[in-house]
């Protein structure tokens, strides 16, 4: 769980181009993070790819923090 | 060899202006992709680029998942394509009044909605690579009209509407996305004009000739190499001046 929260911020940071220590886990990527809605859309691209899982357009219009990043990546991992 | 070790996928390379778009960027280094509708005409196709390196492959852009699968095909097989020209398209002339449903839904869907299909599905690989090249072949026609193709115009002004939104939406990752607009060039398209209807179009060009397909070609190397890098949202018009918008 820790280690899916960690690669997430890892990859929030590179993509958005953020300092690590400034992702938290209740941060907003557009409020927070300053990503523009392209940023969001790659950012689901990275996230796709780093734990190989396709998410659905629908889904991934819901994922907006990193809360709800890891949330998914956890439950689709579990499966 | 400007263009090499970059993946170029150009539809409708059969013959014509994708022929000599799909020669003309193998021989500046790219690999290119050609697509044909039929497995005869990707062979065709395949012996043509093979001096290059190029190949041959068979898309129906109508058909439904083609343009995906066949993107990640070539994805798997040489890598994400990195220059895409949609210039395969149709023709279903007719008056308004007599235009068929089917007629105008031919149009729309081989030669706009192909174009949306087939940039959505390199998108992926152009973001991650942080360049890629767009160039979408359009026509006079959508800029001016033409009795006889109100179908073709408006697909073909489609198209150039989708470009400039494109352009602004990808244009912070290095893509660039831009359109040539064909005058009225010497393929077999325009051959199947009637002489008169030929001579006069051709009065209504300054440069009093037609254009050939390597005029075509020539302004889509250059769109797709670097020296184009700073043009993007834009019509090239390849015309000889039959239009001057």
């Amino acid at each position: 769980m820790e280690n899916i929260e960690a690669r997430v911020k890892k990859i929030v940071a590179e993509q958005l181009g953020v300092n690590e220590a400034e992702v938290k886990i209740d941060s907003s990527f557009v409020d927070d993070l300053g990503a523009d809605s392209l940023d969001t859309v790659e950012l689901v691209m990275a996230l796709e790819e780093e734990f190989e899982c396709e998410i659905p357009d629908e889904e991934a219009e819901k994922i907006t923090t990193v809360q709800q990043a890891v949330d998914y990546v956890t439950a689709h991992l579990n499966k | 060899m400007s263009l090499q070790g970059k993946v170029a996928l150009v539809t409708g390379a059969s013959r014509g202006i994708g022929a000599a778009i799909a020669d003309t960027l193998a021989a500046a280094g790219a690999k290119v992709i050609g697509t044909a509708t039929s497995e005869s005409g990707a062979a065709a196709i395949g012996e043509r680029l093979a001096q290059w390196g190029g190949v041959g492959m068979v898309l129906n852009v109508g058909e439904d998942g083609a343009i995906d699968a066949l993107v990640d095909t070539i994805s798997k097989e040489y890598g994400d394509v990195a220059i895409l020209v949609n210039n395969a398209g149709i023709t279903r002339d007719g008056l308004l009044m007599r235009m068929k449903d089917e007629d105008w839904d031919a149009i729309m869907d081989t030669n706009l909605k192909s174009v949306f299909k087939a940039s959505k599905a390199v998108m992926r690989g152009m973001m991650k690579a942080r360049w890629g090249r767009i160039i979408n072949i359009a026509s006079v026609v959508g800029a001016m009209g033409n009795a006889g193709q109100a179908n073709y115009a408006a697909a073909k002004a489609g198209i150039m509407g989708f470009t400039k939104s494109m352009a602004r939406e990808v244009g912070s990752r290095g893509i660039t996305v831009n359109c040539v607009a064909p005058g009225f060039i010497d393929t077999d398209m325009t051959r199947a004009l009637p002489e008169a209807q030929r001579e006069a179009l051709v009065q209504q060009i300054a440069l009093g000739r037609l254009g050939a397909a390597q005029d075509i070609a020539d302004a889509v190397d250059f769109l797709a190499s670097d020296r184009a890098a700073y043009v993007t949202g834009q019509t090239l018009h390849v015309n000889g001046g039959m239009l001057m918008p």
